[in-house]
């Protein structure tokens, strides 16, 4: 089945009209890439965050989609739901629910105990399969890899029993180039982030990212390829901002004004949003088992989060290295409400910050958050403060 | 999971109108008494541990590997047993304070915040003087325990293990030995515990001893055996124990004591006084006019307050959920095949901590297949603010047990640990209108002229 471009023609357009396409994709809670792949008589597999193999949905021809959420109020998942909770799992499951999205497969990972549970809500509520794909939280086992590689295995079971057909190992290899390809050009985003800031606002940054998670990745890379040269001509001048990290956008995304809000007094030169889809940090070898392949690539080529616990990356140290390799003169530490892991780790990370005497600035924040006033107020004054001194 | 008795009522009395013997009086009331003795004497134990040098370990109740830390002597300190501790006893508020002003969230786990108070004050804890810990070797039943650990790796330097038991992927999904997908589970969780067993012979610098651990194993053996008959007694009506207050007393000795002789003595001796009780028609403190089962955490800043709410009315936890994950599965009676002890410590840590995922994430199921043999009235729903992992699914659970069965529901909110967010006024407002909605259903079957001694399982909740 041949499937249709899904986005709109951006070619004969600007870098800027290109960038404002995917923002407003980003943000429009009907997924509307999503629904012309359906209605193309595709199928999708709906992930949670964080990380997914999504190379194995690919190479089935089926659409991984990441399920993070969006900026709508929780109708009808409210009443699955007791008051105490992140927001992203209800406007997720709500998506499902007022049939904005809909799905042949949902995954959730053990990544926290509310996306654990999120996998049975769904599950008692809808058809389709829906599961727990147990990623290894014992990064450090010598036993993890192999592990993983049989999970996969299982999952990949379950992928072809959706997709009707096998998955073969050609077609797997041929999804890790794809991702591959795709993995260099956001590395290469990343670049551009942390060296010419001026060119690259946060929020566009992030609609540019973000926007792959919706869309082939196949789309993605010829997206980018397209945009990123036309963005570094840009004829933007450097100011003098301050060069921030920005952490704690692993799982619930903050709104893309917070990121503008952000962006106005400051260049974010690094950040962990949408982290899954940059997880594997380096091209994964492509070789005889790709299975194998991709489970020790997500073990040993990897970054790092609140909700993955790995010996030789504790968080906080890595948040350090990242400050240092950056340049950056402060971090922006964002925790979602209700958010366990992201609120548990702000206490690490700001023990850390405060003895290598590197400047931070904590905030809570939620995805349906519309008032950024405060918030403005508060940034200027710690980047005032920061710059004065 | 305490020694509740200053929260619980103890005597128990006669409802059955049957005179019981001598021996029988010195049997009722045995659990109670014992319970809250040995778990004086556990951290009796724990207070001198670190005087004495001996190594601690902290664990949990989802998956503690308490049979190797017995093998190597290694001491197990339950962090949660002692937040629970330090919140019926009315000093978590506290210990809460400290944790907040040293960074946590007002919205973090509050066992977790409870133990960061109490290592921030050297671990002086009501019960006795907590030691610190050589190792934290944690599952990954909740998330939080990993979280937590990480805490004492940075605070301590010590080593931390998370012990990854992959849980069940989807509802009704389990999978068994011989089925290609158990088998890459088992090979993953058996070979963490070789590596769990060669950091606890770095720490100790002692060799596992293949004969303690089969000694530890036994009593497991035997203590998982009673407990699962335990569960099995109270569909005995009236119910022989409550399953919330005693059932608490029972959770502490089954962690405290888990793989130790003591252990197995008071499960023993605990199954023969509720066979004793079953037989004779002896229930609890209060008169049974409703059989519940309760899902969630209790809230034990006012716990004595709280079991109130529903014993005025004559509600009786015949069951609980918090009896099936805080055991570690225990539930299941699981036994380990002694001949083979590592390969079977494997697969049933496998086996039981999948099955307190379960009774957390997929309970539904479970408490609809309850509702005929315990001939349970009603399901309270308590759902924590601090707890995720028990409290995210309750609303959605409870939503599929009254689509599947016609028991009345009670869904509340509060907090098990966090005084701040219980409101004792608005529970019990509440819990009342449950009972009030249960009379009314009692009448009506009344007045339907239905079999006596049918239970009330009427359709619906009551919010
Ligand atoms: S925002 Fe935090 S609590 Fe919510 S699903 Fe994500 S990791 Fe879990
Ligand atoms: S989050 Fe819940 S299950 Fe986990 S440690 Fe805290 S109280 Fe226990």
């Amino acid at each position: 089945m041949r499937m249709p471009r899904l986005l709109d023609d951006y070619e004969s357009r600007s870098a800027d009209e290109a960038i404002r396409m995917c923002r407003e994709l980003v943000e429009d809670p009907d997924f509307p890439t999503v629904q012309r792949w359906r209605e193309a008589g595709g199928k999708v597999v709906g992930h949670f965050q964080v990380y997914f193999p999504e190379e194995i949905a690919h190479a089935a021809g089926m659409l991984p989609f990441k399920v993070r959420g969006a900026p709508v109020e929780a109708r009808q998942a409210g009443a699955h739901f007791g008051s105490y909770l992140c927001s992203i799992l209800k406007t997720s499951l709500e998506l499902a629910l007022s049939g904005r999205v809909t799905l042949d497969l949902f995954v959730s990972h053990p990544i926290c105990d509310s996306a654990r549970n999120l996998a049975a809500v769904w599950g008692r509520n809808f058809e389709y399969p829906c599961e727990i794909l147990y990623l290894p939280q014992n990064a450090n086992s010598v036993h993890a890899a192999t592990y993983l590689r049989g999970e996969y295995a299982r999952l990949t079971r379950e992928i072809e029993k959706i997709a009707g057909h096998r998955i073969t190992e050609d077609q797997l290899r041929a999804s890790l180039g794809v991702f591959n390809e795709n993995r260099r050009l956001l590395r290469e985003l990343g670049e551009i982030k942390r060296e010419t800031p001026w060119l690259l606002p946060a929020d566009e940054a992030y609609s540019l990212l973000a926007v792959g998670a919706m869309i082939p990745r196949e789309e993605h890379n010829e997206l980018l390829a397209w945009v990123l040269p036309k963005i570094r001509r840009g004829t933007a001048l450097p100011q003098d901002r301050m060069r921030l990290v920005l952490t704690g956008g692993f799982c619930e995304q903050p709104p893309l004004d917070l990121l503008h809000t952000i962006a106005q007094f400051s260049y974010v030169v690094d950040d962990d949003l949408l982290i899954g889809l940059r997880w594997i940090t380096e091209d994964i070898p492509v070789g005889a088992d790709p299975l194998a392949d991709l489970a020790e690539s997500y073990l040993e080529r990897s970054s790092c989060s609140p909700v993955q616990h790995d010996l030789r990356r504790p968080k906080e140290k890595m948040l350090v290295d990242q400050i240092k390799a950056t340049n950056a003169g402060a971090a922006i530490i964002i925790a979602a409400k209700m958010c366990d892991p992201g609120l548990d780790e702000v206490v690490a990370y700001t023990k850390a910050l405060d003895d290598e005497g590197i400047p931070y600035f904590v905030s809570e924040f939620e995805e349906r958050m519309t008032n950024f006033d405060s918030l403005q107020i508060q940034l200027e004054t710690f980047i005032e403060n920061l710059l004065f001194t | 999971m305490s020694s509740a008795s200053e929260s619980t009522r103890d005597s128990p009395v006669d409802k059955g109108g049957s005179s019981f013997d001598k021996g029988g009086s010195s049997i009722v009331g045995r659990g109670k008494r014992d319970g809250n003795r040995l778990f004086q004497e556990w951290y009796q134990e724990l207070g001198t541990a670190a005087e004495r040098n001996e190594h601690s370990a902290y664990v949990f109740v989802m998956g503690s590997l308490t049979e190797i830390m017995r093998s190597f002597g290694i001491h197990t300190v339950f962090p949660e047993i002692n937040g629970l501790q330090q919140a019926v006893r009315r000093v978590s508020g506290d210990d809460i304070g400290l944790a907040e002003d040293y960074g946590f969230s007002a919205d973090v786990c509050g066992y977790l915040k409870a133990d960061v108070g109490l290592q921030l004050r050297g671990g002086e804890h009501p019960m006795g003087k907590i030691p610190p810990p050589s190792l934290s070797v944690h599952t990954n039943a909740c998330n939080t325990y990993i979280k937590w650990a990480e805490i004492w790796e940075r605070m301590y330097k010590v080593p931390i293990f998370t012990l990854d038991i992959p849980g069940t992927r989807a509802a009704g999904r389990q999978t068994w030995p011989g089925q290609v997908d158990f088998e890459n589970d088992r090979k993953y969780v058996a070979g963490q515990i070789n590596e769990v067993i060669h950091l606890c012979e770095q720490i100790t610098d002692k060799k596992l001893d293949l004969d303690k651990l089969r000694e530890a194993m036994t009593h497991t053996n035997t203590m998982s055996r009673k407990w699962k008959r335990l569960i099995e007694l109270n569909k005995s009506s009236p119910a022989v124990y409550n399953a919330m207050t005693d059932g608490t007393v029972f959770l502490g000795v089954m962690n405290g004591y888990r793989g130790r002789p003591e252990g197995a003595e008071y499960f023993t001796d605990l199954v023969e006084e509720m066979e004793y009780k079953a037989a004779n028609g002896i229930g609890t403190a209060f008169e049974e006019k409703y059989r519940l089962a309760f899902v969630g955490i209790p809230c034990y800043p006012i716990f004595r307050g709280f079991s109130e709410m529903f014993t005025e009315w004559g509600g009786s936890f015949v069951g609980s959920s918090y009896l099936w994950y805080a055991s570690g599965g225990a539930n299941l009676g699981y036994q380990y095949d002694l001949d083979h002890p590592l390969e079977s410590l494997a697969e049933g840590l496998l086996v039981t901590v999948r099955e307190s995922m379960d009774s957390m994430f997929f309970s539904d199921r479970s408490l609809i297949e309850m509702v005929e043999p315990y001939g349970i009235d009603g399901v309270v729903y308590h759902s924590v603010k601090s707890c995720r992992t028990v409290s995210t699914g309750l609303a959605d659970n409870r939503r599929a047990v009254m689509e599947a069965t016609d028991v009345a529901t009670l869904f509340m909110e509060s907090d098990h640990m966090d005084k701040r967010v219980v409101s004792e006024a608005q529970l019990k407002n509440r819990v009342d209108a449950f009972f009030e909605g249960l009379a009314v259903r009692s009448q009506r079957r009344i007045s339907n002229a239905a079999a006596p001694g049918q239970s009330l399982r009427a359709r619906g909740g009551h919010r």
